[in-house]
């Protein structure tokens, strides 16, 4: 452990010792009172770190005998998840406080679990994942059943406690495998081993399984079972937190693990990858239809999203690579612009989640309902929002990769999935009449709705730059 | 001054359509009016001031594309020229007489507006139609075209209320879209083997195109005859031909003014001008030609058989309409384009006339149309009746044969009689005879429809026949001028349209020589130095020499029907005299002096009668050949195809698969850990035993 070493995690020690300096902190003064302050104090940590990162990081470091790396891909995730975590954190301040939830844990659990994100995507050691994986999951599990007086909330976080180890299981099986067969656990060995000629079975089941575990976090189909009981249960904002940041992370790790540890096996994990994405994207499609209320909604619209993100991963390329990082980047921000407004529905000062509560919401809305339209059709890949040419660089990826059959399919789920998306417009403009949402929307959430669906059509024209540390960051990876 | 000529219609149209809220529905409608005037006038300045020489002005690159290229162009020739004036005049007086005409129309409601959307429409009728005539490329043609078959299908559906109106539009628009086809195809072939739809470059190419074959259907066929053949389609089918002529009587739907001015004088001739304008390459294509001769004769004999038992007062010269195209056709179709033209424009002044002059009749009857319940309207409407005498003299070709004494009609109407005969042979002699017999029948309905509406008792209602009343001044006016060109325009341009071969050639800016009776049929002449060596004796003969694509028209080496349709034995110069006074006597016989006759004779030939008056079945046989079938096969595919198969896919995977699947998906979501963790678990057994098949196979 040297000093270059250190040099390498400074941002993730520089979090790590706010998180516990903040738990402290606040431990030994006001406790819950300051927790508004810790919570801003806390996204700005983290925009400070996401602008560090972006603006220093150069090149690639490899620290801690390959165990931890920092290139152009891990900042690139790194950025995408310190921005989203922070968004989410904003905006759901006033959301907490109205549920009496705004608790000093919470940034703290948010802040760990970011640090276990950071170290997912810098992984270059199965050992390193793990510790990352944890680190980040055990923090959600808490976060996800903070409503302790609620059975629905602690379930879910019961839930995904109990499916995530089972995953966690999954996943060490597999790595186990994969070092009895390789003899290592550091990406770069493991890469000579696979690109070494015909892959032994016992590493291919450890890939397998590997990716199960990897799949569950990104709760693609078969494994996402746990996403809508979980996204239902827990609080709202802290749904949207589910939905962003830990995606964006688990989704980097998969392209980290199946690029940097099996880079030389494509053809191998490549169909595995198409399976998934494919039953991601219609089982996200098909089951979101028969929803009623919008969170589980938004569940199976992010399985869905996962199977298109997946789609780039499957083309094997670094075209690929670079579409689904953009594809995420678009992603998260219409998830952070759709919770804004869905922690704000309200109905007789209580939280409501029912679709039907949308009914005819334009009419007394029009500015919101004209921003949820924009979010929704950017959801449902309707052209020329940014949502379409996220959707459309995954297709050209699969179709470039020679996998039309997968670009077909993806484009049928699309027409499946444009549905539900557009019954909730549907529903906001030509609705029955009826007593609605009477909610009312904070600084933070309104300026987070808006302001994100107004990115749904600025980002038209050149998508804010972002292809060009996408493409970036896709090439480092595939090197 | 071409161009303000071409424009100032479709300045009109805009201003008129587009404008008469700003400055009020007269306003519009006078402005449309000036405007046509003025291109009137104009025209016939160009028209009377022009040499002969052929000019173009090229308005503006259209399209370029490789070694396609369009311009839009004003062409200026003799063929244009004619056409010109033929259209602007009949146009500028049908926009007066329409001021009377559409000044209350009792299919619109009070208060409505039409009538600038009435002038609208016959403006960019007139726009479309001068943009077809003064075209310098097929291209711009075709647009014209099209452009006033969609103003005839405005027009004839101008009564939008009345379904009868909308469905021959619909109708005059469909069957005419068959002709285009064969146009299209025309066109693509001559781009095909000409690399060009430049006339300039087309019209040279008759000679090549003659020996030039191309596959087309799965045959190698002959290029010259089969594009002529497809262009002649297209004329078929705008002109009205057999076959393709089932639309005209229906657009007669269209108010009056509509039908004078498009279905009589100027779009329905589009299609003969057409075969005029392609003469350097139709003389190309002796098998085309004589196809439109047999076209022309048959259609002129048709459509006047049918006019003789036609009980409605349009439908009557619709018919007729339909007959004299033939006569142009088989003009055409021998070779002798000046003589078509002539007929064309002859026709134009005086078919316009009797037009309005049923329009007049209409107006005075409070738009009753079956003569049946006319009679007796001589002293009621007397400028109205005098000028449908003038129009049925012409149009009946009164005149005293070799001499300079008739009608319009008479002249060109002869003129096409003796080419046809002049043309000889079997077809020759198929065309002379049965347009001869057609003019028998020209001449019996044409007089049927003066006495049947003029003479004899008031017949129907009572109240109608009190209040019958002389039209206007702004609708006698046009019945005026238009008297003055179906009496004086066959004996003015009588030699230039039909006088010897260099008067002609003069006329239309075709080089002409005198050639020696070496090459003429009259070998015995075989003096090289005699300028009278002529199988004719004490005369010149002279011949078109301009190669193929000058001058306005053509006629191929050998092509000599022009000059013999002059030296036709005298009964044929009597034989269209006779017909007329034959057709005459038995109009007056059957109408005045024994009006019983009809019916008799109704009643005894009964088949026939029926047969004529059903206009050969031939809407029947369309109904049952083409329309029902076609109809059927399309409720097949909209209701099996579209609607079970199509919409029935889409909707059961919509509302059925779909919600099976989401169904299932919501019933394995149970809420239990261990259902969730089986999926888990059933999922890795499913991807790793397939990971294993595909490693291991």
């Amino acid at each position: 452990m040297t000093a270059a070493d250190l040099a390498i995690i400074l941002p993730e020690i520089v979090l790590a010792l706010f998180a516990m300096g903040a738990m402290l902190a606040a431990v030994y003064t006001s406790k819950d009172a300051m927790a508004a302050a810790l919570t801003y104090g806390t996204a700005t940590v983290f925009l400070i770190m996401a602008f560090y990162i972006a603006v220093t990081g150069d090149g690639t470091r490899v620290g801690f005998g390959g165990m931890f790396i920092d290139d152009a891909f891990a900042r690139f995730a790194k950025v995408a998840i310190l921005l989203s975590a922070a968004a989410v954190l904003v905006i759901g301040v006033e959301a907490m406080e109205k549920s009496d939830l705004l608790r000093f844990e919470y940034p703290v659990l948010i802040t760990l679990s970011v640090i276990g994100m950071m170290m997912m995507v810098s992984a270059g050691d199965l050992i390193a994942l793990y510790m990352g994986l944890e680190l980040q999951s055990l923090a959600l599990y808490v976060i996800a059943s903070l409503r302790r007086d609620s059975v629905r909330s602690t379930e879910a976080g019961l839930k995904y406690f109990i499916l995530g180890a089972l995953s966690s299981g999954l996943l060490l099986y597999g790595a186990s495998l994969v070092y009895g067969y390789t003899g290592t656990t550091l990406f770069s060995g493991i890469i000579e081993t696979a690109a070494g000629g015909e892959m032994a079975l016992g590493l291919l089941f450890g890939l397998v399984f590997v990716m199960a575990g990897l799949a569950f976090k990104v709760s693609a189909a078969p494994f996402h079972m746990w996403t809508p009981d979980v996204y239902e249960g827990a609080p709202t904002p802290i749904t949207a937190l589910l939905a962003t940041a830990p995606k964006v992370a688990a989704m980097a790790l998969f392209a980290r693990v199946v690029h940097d540890a099996f880079g030389g096996a494509v053809g191998d994990w490549q169909q595995i990858v198409a399976v998934l994405a494919v039953a991601s994207m219609f089982l996200g499609a098909i089951a979101a239809i028969g929803q009623t209320d919008i969170k589980r909604l938004m569940a199976y619209s992010s399985i869905s999203h996962m199977g298109f993100a997946l789609i780039g991963l499957a083309a094997g390329t670094a075209q690929g690579v670079e579409a689904m990082l953009i594809y995420m980047a678009i992603y998260v921000t219409m998830n952070i612009g759709t919770f804004a407004f869905i922690m704000t529905m309200e109905k007789d000062r209580r939280h409501v989640t029912e679709i039907s509560a949308l009914s005819s919401f334009a009419s007394r809305e029009p500015a919101k309902a004209l921003a949820i339209l924009v979010l929704m059709f950017s959801l449902a890949g309707v052209p020329p929002l940014v949502g379409f040419f996220g959707k459309y660089a995954v297709l050209l990826a699969a179709v470039d990769a020679g996998m039309v059959w997968l670009a077909i399919a993806g484009v049928i789920a699309s027409v499946i999935g444009a549905y539900y998306y557009l019954r909730i417009v549907y529903l906001m403009y030509f609705g029955d009449d009826r007593e609605g949402l009477d909610g009312q929307m904070g600084t933070a959430a309104y300026i987070g709705l808006v302001g994100c669906a107004a990115l749904m059509l600025l980002g038209v024209i050149n998508l804010f730059g972002l292809e060009a540390p996408a493409a970036a960051a896709a090439e480092v990876l595939l090197r | 001054m071409e161009t303000i000529l071409l424009f100032a219609p479709l300045v009109g149209a805009l201003i008129c359509g587009f404008g008469w809220r700003m400055i009020g529905e007269q306003a519009a409608c006078v402005t449309a009016t000036g405007m046509l005037f003025l291109s009137a006038f104009l025209s016939w300045i160009v028209f009377l001031g022009f040499d002969g020489e052929t000019y173009t002005h090229s308005l503006f690159r259209w399209i370029e594309s490789g070694t396609f290229f369009t311009d839009w162009a004003i062409r200026i020739d003799r063929l244009t020229a004619i056409m010109l004036i033929v259209i602007t005049t009949v146009s500028a007086l049908v926009h007066l007489y329409s001021f009377g005409y559409m000044a209350h129309d009792e299919n619109f409601r009070e208060g409505e507006s039409y009538r600038p959307r009435f002038f609208a429409y016959l403006s960019f009728f007139t726009f479309t139609m001068l943009m077809l005539v003064t075209a310098d490329n097929l291209l711009q043609l075709f647009f014209g075209w099209e452009g006033v078959g969609v103003a005839s299908y405005l027009l004839i559906g101008f009564y939008y209320r009345k379904p009868t109106a909308g469905a021959a539009a619909m109708k005059a628009f469909i069957v005419n879209r068959v002709g285009d086809f064969g146009f299209l195809l025309g066109i693509f072939a001559l781009f095909w083997m000409a690399d060009s739809i430049q006339f300039d470059v087309i019209l040279s190419m008759g000679p090549e195109l003659m020996e030039t074959t191309f596959p087309f259907l799965g045959y190698e066929v002959n290029a010259a005859n089969t594009i002529a053949m497809l262009l002649f389609i297209g004329a078929m089918g705008k002109s009205a031909q057999l076959l393709l002529h089932t639309w005209l009587p229906d657009a007669m739907e269209g108010p009056t003014p509509v039908s004078a001015l498009i279905h009589a004088a100027t779009m329905v001739t589009a299609g003969v001008f057409l075969v005029c304008r392609m003469s350097p390459i139709m003389e190309y294509a002796p098998l085309a030609t004589n196809f439109i001769v047999i076209i022309g004769a048959v259609t002129a004999f048709f459509a006047a058989t049918v006019g003789l038992v036609q009980n409605d007062i349009k439908r009557v010269i619709a018919y007729s309409t339909c007959s004299q195209l033939g006569y142009m056709f088989v003009a055409a179709g021998v070779g002798v384009y000046s003589v078509a033209m002539f007929h064309l424009f002859t026709h134009a002044f005086f078919k316009a006339m009797l037009f309005l002059g049923a329009g007049s009749v209409i107006h005075a009857m409070h738009h009753e149309q079956d003569m049946r319940n006319y009679g007796g309207l001589r002293k009621k409407i007397p400028y109205t009746f005098w000028a449908m005498m003038i129009g049925t003299f012409a149009i009946t070709g009164v005149g005293l044969p070799t001499t300079y004494f008739g009608f319009a009609g008479f002249f060109s109407k002869d003129a096409v009689v003796e080419s046809a005969f002049a043309f000889g042979g079997d077809l020759g002699q198929f065309a002379f005879w049965a347009l001869i017999v057609a003019a028998v029948f020209t001449s019996f309905y044409s007089w049927r429809l003066i006495f049947l509406t003029f003479f004899g008792e008031a017949r129907g209602d009572r109240k109608t026949h009190d209040h019958a009343h002389e039209s206007p001044w702004v609708m006698l006016a046009p019945l005026g001028v238009l008297a003055l060109g179906a009496v004086f325009s066959g004996v003015i341009w009588y030699n230039s349209f039909f006088g010897k071969t260099d008067q002609v050639a003069t006329f239309f800016g075709v080089e002409y020589a005198d050639t020696h009776a070496g090459d003429g049929e009259g070998g015995d002449h075989g003096e090289a130095a005699s300028t009278e060596g002529d199988s004719h004796g004490s005369e010149h003969h002279y011949v078109f020499t301009s190669p193929p694509g000058e001058g306005a028209i053509h006629a191929a080496p050998g092509n000599d029907v022009l000059n013999e349709a002059h030296y036709v034995p005298l009964w044929v110069k009597f034989s269209p005299f006779i017909a007329m006074i034959l057709g005459f006597l038995t109009a007056l016989w059957f109408y005045i002096l024994n009006p019983a006759m009809p019916g008799i004779l109704a009643a005894q030939q009964r088949p026939l009668y029926l047969f004529l008056l059903n206009k050969w079945y031939f809407d029947e046989i369309y109904d049952a050949v083409i329309v029902r079938p076609a109809t059927r096969l399309g409720r097949l595919l909209w209701k099996g195809g579209d609607g079970r198969v199509i919409d029935g896919g889409i909707n059961g995977l919509a509302m059925g698969i779909i919600p099976f699947f989401t169904r299932l998906a919501g019933r394995a979501q149970s809420g239990y850990i261990f259902t969730y963790a089986f999926a888990m678990v059933l999922g890795i057994v499913v991807l790793v035993t397939w990971v294993t098949l595909a490693s291991g196979g």
